[in-house]
Order: structure tokens, then C-alpha cells, then sequence
């Protein structure tokens, strides 16, 4: 079973259909004990990164999720969740994230010009280490769903993939356990299908 | 690179899909999540479903259909018809909409796009907006297209995302259901003092209607149609072809 993190943020029905789709159980929860019963855990978010890390702290789950991404436990963060696993964040100001992955999140503008913001539509996946397991069923090329304007950057060596606007932005980034997708998998067609099918099947403690 | 969207749209009225042309003489055609399976299987990039029931019961039939069609489709769905306050935003977003779709609401009330920008994001706001022109200028219609508002259209569609509009809905009247090609001169005036994506809908005609429109107007991200897609006229997987042929970046 996969634990879908709700903190308050975002609407998280068409994430939860997802898995339904692929016939993988998941569910929305704030609750400690399902969370630490979960197979895998998703964390998901939208909107403004200091709010977001302001409800996610205020859940109080955030020593749970440190503590199961220590067992090992396969943890995927998706959009402004997977922003919120960096160092922190410089949008509307200063603000600290989980510090799980090394990198800050900056302004798309800052690196491309000439493009419209929020960088929103299909773009195509460049893989910057071969296939990592999350992209175990997809391939190189294949376009997924981006709604962001602003990006994962200084990610020293954690990015697996790249997008193309104006530069190259952080698309998918990965340490052991801890994964990140900046676009939606849970939008993106048969092709983020094929990526919470791979993510489904990573067990905890057995990830490269 | 981003691609160049394709979006058909459907006008959902008691629970089916209905094309106006010309925003008069509606008839009906299939079952909504049905055809929004259809389409995303088909290529279709995002979906739009408007809402044209003006009935309580039409609107409870309607995000059921919404909400069947999330559980089921997994691409970006943009809904609109009947959006007037942050809590008909609230009411779709809970049925798995991605982004909503304002047009007369934010007419009636200009603070609508603001208020839903602060809480659901400038991504989450659509501002569409219905133009005809009247003796050469520019003015946004209301009520589907019937009623002159007074407001000229590129003004209002500046001052639209100015507060928080994150993308534009561009229809003309002019060339809606007169299949003769986009509005090409309306869209590039759109386009000149926007900086957020702009979706070309009104006069598609054929998968050539679309190349042109790409080619001339960079500018453009998307190109929005019903009728012929939902009639066959053009296919979205040979239109995919056509663009890519042509240099235009389409996901395929």
C-alpha cells in the first residue's frame, strides 16, 4: 500500500484515482500508523512553497516521514513535494525545506528567458544517468505534464532527468530512496501511469 | 521542448456532450467520459468540459460526470460554465479538475480571478473570454456570446493577468463555427501584451487550420476545438503527424 501524504495541501483525487488505474492500493492519510504501515510513501503538493512547508510541518508528520525514509522506505515527491525535499526555497522570500536533498529551489526565470511562466504543458525527459528504476517502463523522450515556475537547481548529483524550457530544468531527481518528480505523473498519460507502476514496485531497503 | 497543445472541448448539458455553432442551434452527442476516454487515448493534450446547465440538477450531474471522468483520464482537465465564486473553483477542483475556467463570473465580479489566484494558484486560473468585434474594436461578449459587455477586449484580458490569470482562453466570435481558420489578427494582438499561455479556440475547420496558426503565431500554446473532433473532421493523431511534419512540437 502506498501512503499518499495529506497535509493539507492541493486536491489529491486525481493522484489516489491514479494508482486505482494501475490496481495499486493507495491512500490519502495523516494518520502516523498507516503512514509507518505503507509500503511506499507519496508526498504531494502545490501551491506556494512556504505554505506548503509550513502545513507539512504543522501536521507534525514531518518526524514520521524523516523517520521512515530512514528505514529506507521508498518516498516519491511529486510537483512542490518533491521541491519541499531540497534545502530551501528563495520563492516569495527564504524558506527551509526538509533538507533531504541537496539543491535550492530558484525562480525559472532566473536561468531562461524569453519564456512564458508558469512553464505549464508537455515537455520531454532527458535522462542525465541511463534509466533510473522509476523510469523503468518509460523512455527517453516520452513527454510528461509540467505546471511550475519554479525549479530544483545546485542539485549536485541527484538529478535523473531534465526538461528543455529556454534551460535545462530539473524534471526528476533521485537519492537511494528518496525520489522527486518536478511534472505529474498522475497527469501525464500512460506515460506517468507507467512511472507510479515503477514506483509501486520498489520495496523498502532495495533501491540502488 | 514544450510542445503545442491540441484540446478538444466538450459542452456537457444534462449529463451529455452538446456543440453550438455559433453558440445557437445546440445539439447533442455522446456521453462525456466516454469521449474524454476516446480523446486522451487519441492523443488529445488536456481536455475542457464546460458546464452549460443552468439548472441545480444539471449542475450535481455535471461533477458526478466530472468526477467519473477524473477517475478515468489522466491527463490536465480544465473545467468552465458556471464558475462565479472561489467556491464553485472549490466544487470542480474537489472532482479532479487541474484548472477552471472563468468567463462571465469574472465579468459580473472582476475580484473573482484574484481571490481564486491567491488560493488555488495563477496556474489553476483560466481566464476565457468571448471577442466579436464591433465597428474594428475588440469587445468581450457575455452570456455565450450574446451580450456586449462594453469592455475592450485586449484591456481586459491585460488587467485579467495582471490578477492572477495563468492562462487565456482566447474565443472569437467571428470565426467560431465558420470553420475558415482561427482568428489570426485577434490572437496576435492577445499575444502581444500577455506573457502567459494563450489557447487559440473559434474557426477550425481542418488539421491545416492548426499548422497555419502555429506557424504564424509562436506565440500561440494551444489550439482548442469541438466539433471536429467530435465529428471526425479532423483526427487528433493524423493533426499530431501534420504538425510534426511541419516543424511544430507535438507530443505523440
Amino acid at each position: 500500500m502506498t501512503a499518499i501524504i495529506d497535509y493539507g495541501v492541493g486536491n489529491l483525487f486525481s493522484l489516489v484515482s491514479s494508482f486505482g488505474r494501475i490496481g495499486e492500493e493507495a491512500q490519502i492519510t495523516a494518520d502516523k500508523e498507516i503512514i509507518e504501515k505503507a509500503d511506499r510513501i507519496i508526498l504531494p503538493g502545490v501551491g506556494a512553497f512556504c505554505d506548503a512547508a509550513e502545513k507539512l510541518r504543522n501536521s507534525g508528520l514531518v518526524p514520521v516521514l524523516m523517520n521512515e525514509i530512514k528505514k529506507g522506505k521508498p518516498v516519491l515527491g511529486i510537483c512542490l513535494g518533491m521541491q519541499l525535499l531540497f534545502e530551501k526555497s528563495y520563492e516569495y522570500g527564504e524558506h527551509e525545506g526538509l533538507s533531504l536533498l541537496k539543491g535550492v529551489i530558484k525562480p525559472i526565470s532566473a536561468v531562461a528567458e524569453n519564456v512564458k511562466i508558469p512553464h505549464m504543458g508537455w515537455n520531454s525527459l532527458s535522462f542525465t544517468k541511463g534509466a533510473h528504476p522509476l523510469f523503468k517502463y518509460i523512455k527517453e523522450g516520452d513527454y510528461v505534464y509540467f505546471v511550475h515556475s519554479f525549479f530544483a537547481s545546485d542539485c549536485d548529483d541527484s538529478v535523473i532527468a531534465e526538461t528543455d524550457y529556454g534551460a535545462p530544468l530539473t524534471a526528476a531527481c533521485a537519492q537511494k530512496n528518496i525520489m522527486g518528480c518536478q511534472f505529474h505523473p498522475e497527469k501525464s498519460g500512460e506515460v506517468g501511469l507507467n512511472i507510479l507502476r515503477a514506483f509501486c514496485e520498489m520495496k523498502e531497503g532495495a533501491i540502488c | 521542448m514544450i510542445t503545442k497543445r491540441i484540446i478538444p472541448c466538450l459542452d456537457v448539458r444534462n449529463g451529455q456532450v452538446v456543440k453550438g455553432v455559433n453558440f445557437e442551434g445546440l445539439r447533442e452527442i455522446s456521453s462525456p467520459v466516454e469521449l474524454a476516454k476516446y480523446y486522451s487515448r487519441c492523443g488529445a493534450d488536456e481536455l475542457v468540459f464546460y458546464d452549460i446547465t443552468a439548472s441545480s440538477d444539471g449542475r450535481k450531474l455535471f461533477t458526478d460526470i466530472l468526477c467519473e471522468t477524473a477517475r478515468n483520464v489522466f491527463i490536465p482537465l480544465t473545467v468552465g460554465g458556471g464558475i462565479n465564486t472561489v467556491e464553485d473553483f472549490d466544487r470542480v477542483l474537489k472532482c479532479g479538475a487541474d484548472k477552471v475556467s472563468v468567463n462571465s463570473g469574472a465579468i459580473r465580479n472582476p475580484n473573482l480571478i484574484k481571490e481564486a489566484a491567491k488560493l488555488y494558484g495563477d496556474q489553476c486560473v483560466v481566464l476565457s473570454v468571448d471577442v466579436k468585434r464591433v465597428d474594428g474594436v475588440f469587445r468581450v461578449f457575455a452570456k455565450g456570446g450574446r451580450e456586449n459587455t462594453g469592455l475592450e477586449a485586449i484591456e481586459w484580458i491585460k488587467r485579467g493577468v495582471e490578477n492572477g490569470a495563468g492562462e487565456i482562453v482566447l474565443n472569437s466570435i467571428d470565426t467560431d463555427g465558420v470553420k475558415q481558420g482561427f482568428d489570426l489578427e485577434m490572437l496576435e494582438a492577445v499575444c502581444a501584451v500577455v506573457n502567459v499561455p494563450v489557447i487559440a479556440s473559434g474557426g477550425a475547420g481542418k488539421t491545416e487550420d492548426f499548422i497555419t496558426l502555429f506557424k504564424a503565431l509562436p506565440g500561440v500554446d494551444a489550439g482548442l476545438a469541438a466539433s471536429i473532433f467530435h465529428f471526425g473532421e479532423v483526427s487528433i493523431a493524423e493533426l499530431k503527424k501534420e504538425m510534426r511534419k511541419n516543424g511544430i512540437s507535438a507530443r505523440i
